[in-house]
């Protein structure tokens, strides 16, 4: 099934990106995204919103059943919502899932990061181990980022100087972009020589964690066109997940990113991604994990992806940009809301609206999430005019 | 006016297969485990294997159960997941039903053809009682500190219910009584008691007044599974589809202290939704049988008034008349409900979309409800009092 036209972007909202946030609550944050998304869109949300999806993992709230906590400041009391307990672009997957069943007009997806709230995220993070064969080893949970870069590295011939590349790229790319929480001028150089944090990954290789919310007003075709004059619409979504089983995945290869890309391309009707695609925004929670990304969403040949981003093809100035907007390595990792940063770079740039970092001449992007360790799940949605 | 729900005809999505385990207390599967079972038992039903499924939906309640965080990431390859589309809804006790939603929503939304849909709950993993997960749903600065649980707060609706319309303990306890009946005769029920009487829950302990222990359903571990179907598909596998011919949820607001907790106002706006998408005018006459959620006897009355299915107040004589019972003129929670069967929480909302299955197949044994059923529903509820999921099924 090709997705032509039946689902569109109509407005977006985001609050932040900031590493702290100690004058607003998450509900302030999801408020202010949500109110400007509201306007964005031109919509009364008690009105026009038959939907809202939110996206939110307990652990990363602190809180069990974190959906009790989201209709107040949506504007969503007495109204279907639901909360996925997944990737943000898994959220925005249900919402456009939601309208294709012909119910809906207008579905809201909303995501957030309060970060600056966790204290303890490694530790809470290793409540996602398998609590029979992974946690008794009471390993930080970094060490499967350190562990997979090593085997990418070994089975592709990337250098960790590629991989360095990535950072020092969008940490730098993040200068021009106003809602990023982590912006550098950084070397590669640089970027090698911070300290290890799981060999061979360093601490600049690892994106830090920054504070927001976004919010995207999703619309039925006849809808959006009469809500905006510019749709950005949905071609394609996909998503999928490989085994979570530490044992028997594969390290080298992101399985989970080839199978929720070549369904997100298989909806869009994209036959050849790198030449139908202009851009993308690819998860980068670890710098060697947008190279793997790259490369299992079919942008480049296996292996070369690091070559491609050393040389500048990656680039904002070059020919394919990856990260223009900073990624989560500049902007700040966002919790369950990285992968809707991603979407949200996608959307700024098809609409003309991305400042001193818009890409000349794009039509056609590409977002991607990540779930991150230790999992194998991964999101993908094309964006396109 | 952007909003259009319910504008276009409802897609057609059918059930063709069911699986459970047994509801028990204490586990010994691992919750993949668990979950798997459920998923092998619901595509055996169907004669399917994972290659005809195209997605899978994960429900599972608080994270703090099972203990295991992201734990539908956990839960993927025991649950069918392994390669495929995956993903988890979430709307607290609500989850069980809106899961079969959200399978409903994948397959209508032309993108899937075959979806299993997987809940999975194991509360005995959390110690010494789960109880003490409820005390991190509560809002951290206003009520935490007051180290509320679940019993206090449903203690203070179930007081709120009877104290507006002057309801008798007596009749309210009816519910239990027939639920625990009822599941005796269910193969994997928890607490099925053929001879329970109306005096036994009265003079059961008290735990928080007027809340009694037989008022209250158990802790449970558990699993259950479906698969959802297109039409063509379901034609291929069954000549029996049961068809989604409606749903809703609906969510209030997360302040409760604010509300009138003597009629869930939010069961209600899901039923008609729901109502709506399938056509149904007249629910008392349209729905022959009902499988509301009764983690506690008195929400089952509650939410047979929220569903419309009885006038305010008056779902605990009807029940105390046997109007309820497996054979009276509407059946309710013919399962054994969560009451007799177990609360594993999102398994036992999806356990009650199993049940209406199976019943209106004519497949449900000892449990069968007489007069050959066309139409009925299954509905959850939960967070803070707050959510409500419906779904409506025909044969």
């Amino acid at each position: 099934m090709i997705l032509k036209h039946r689902v569109a972007i109509v407005g977006a909202g985001w609050s932040g990106f900031r590493s702290i946030s100690p004058d607003l609550s998450y509900k302030e944050l999801m408020y202010d995204a949500a109110v400007k998304a509201y306007e964005d869109a031109g919509i009364d949300p008690r009105r026009d919103v038959d939907s809202f999806v939110t996206v939110g993992e307990d652990y990363h709230e602190g809180i069990s059943i974190m959906d009790e906590y989201v209709p107040d400041q949506l504007g969503a009391l007495h109204r279907p919502v639901q909360t996925i307990a997944g990737e943000g672009i898994h959220g925005l997957a249900a919402a456009a899932m939601q309208i294709l069943t012909g119910q809906f007009g207008v579905v809201v997806v909303e995501a957030h990061s309060k970060a600056s709230n966790v204290l303890t995220l490694p530790y809470v993070d290793a409540f996602a181990f398998d609590p029979v064969y992974n946690r008794p080893l009471e390993a930080h949970p970094i060490f499967v980022a350190g562990m997979e870069m090593l085997r990418y590295l070994a089975e592709t011939a990337t250098t960790h100087e590629e991989c360095a590349a990535v950072a020092a790229k969008n940490r730098t790319n993040a200068l021009q972009n106003p809602s990023a929480g982590h912006p550098a001028a950084l070397s590669v150089e640089d970027v090698l020589t911070s300290e290890p944090v799981a060999e061979p990954l360093t601490r600049l290789e690892c994106a830090d964690h920054s504070d927001g919310a976004i919010v995207f007003v999703l619309a039925s075709g006849e809808t959006a066109r009469a809500l905006t004059d510019l749709p950005i619409w949905v071609r394609g979504v996909g998503w999928a997940n490989d085994t979570f089983r530490l044992e028997s995945r594969p390290w080298g290869d992101a399985r989970y990113a080839r199978a929720a890309g070549e369904m997100a391309y298989r909806t869009a009707g994209i036959k050849s991604p790198r030449e139908e695609i202009d851009f993308a925004e690819v998860d980068d929670t670890f710098a060697y994990k947008e190279l793997q990304h790259t490369e299992a969403l079919g942008l480049c040949p296996a292996g070369v992806a690091g070559e491609w981003t050393l040389a500048g093809g990656t680039a904002l100035s070059g020919e394919f940009p990856v990260n223009a907007s900073g990624g989560a390595l500049g902007q700040g990792h966002l919790l369950d809301a990285t992968g809707l940063a991603r979407v949200l770079e996608v959307v700024l740039q098809l609409r003309g609206e991305a400042g001193p970092r818009q890409i000349a001449d794009v039509e056609t992007g590409l977002a991607f999430g990540w779930r991150g360790v230790p999992t194998t799940g991964g999101a993908a949605v094309v964006l396109g005019n | 006016m952007y909003g259009n729900r319910l504008r276009g005809s409802t897609p057609r999505v059918a059930v063709v297969g069911a699986g459970m385990t047994k509801f028990v207390r204490r586990a010994q599967e691992t919750p993949k485990e668990l979950a798997w079972e459920a998923a092998h038992l619901a595509l055996q039903s169907c004669e399917m294997t994972l290659d005809d499924i195209d997605a899978v939906v994960i429900g599972t309640a608080p994270d703090a159960f099972d203990g295991v965080h992201m734990k539908s990431e956990y839960l993927s390859d025991g649950c069918g997941g392994w390669g495929k589309p995956v993903i988890r809804g979430y709307v607290g006790g609500g989850t069980g039903v809106f899961s079969a939603i959200q399978g409903w929503y994948h397959v209508a939304s032309g993108l899937f053809d075959n979806v299993l849909v997987v809940c999975e709950e194991k509360m005995s993993s959390c110690q010494p009682h789960p109880q003490a997960a409820f005390l991190t749903i509560f809002d951290h600065t206003t009520e935490r500190p007051l180290k509320p649980n679940l019993l206090w707060i449903f203690a203070l609706e179930m007081n709120a219910y009877m104290n507006r319309y002057g309801l008798s303990k007596r009749d309210i306890a009816t519910v239990s009584v027939k639920n625990k009946r009822n599941a005796a005769d269910h193969p994997a029920a928890l607490l099925g008691d053929p001879d329970i009487t109306v005096d036994d829950v009265l003079n059961s302990p008290v735990l928080a007044w007027p809340v009694q222990r037989l008022d209250v359903s158990p802790v449970t571990d558990g699993a259950v599974a479906l698969v959802m179907s297109t039409p063509h598909e379901a034609r291929r596998v069954t000549d029996k589809p049961v068809w989604v011919e409606g749903v809703g949820w609906n969510l209030d607001t997360a302040y409760w202290t604010n509300r009138d907790l003597s009629y869930p106002v939010y069961v209600e706006e899901a039923a008609r939704m729901a109502y709506d998408m399938a056509g149904i005018k007249e629910p008392r006459k349209e729905i022959h049988i009902a499988e509301p959620y009764d983690p506690f006897d008195y929400k089952e009355l509650h939410h047979l008034e929220g569903l419309m299915l009885f006038d305010k107040g008056e779902a605990p004589r009807a029940a105390a008349d046997g109007v309820t019972q497996r054979d009276g003129d509407l059946p309710v929670c013919p399962s054994g409900g969560l009451l007799g069967v177990g609360n594993p929480i999102a398994a036992a909302g999806l356990m009650k979309v199993a049940e209406i299955f199976w019943q209106l197949r004519g497949e449900a044994g000892a449990r069968q409800v007489p007069g050959n059923p066309r139409r009925g529903l299954a509905q959850a509820w939960g967070d803070l009092m707050q959510v409500g999921t419906v779904i409506v099924m025909g044969a």
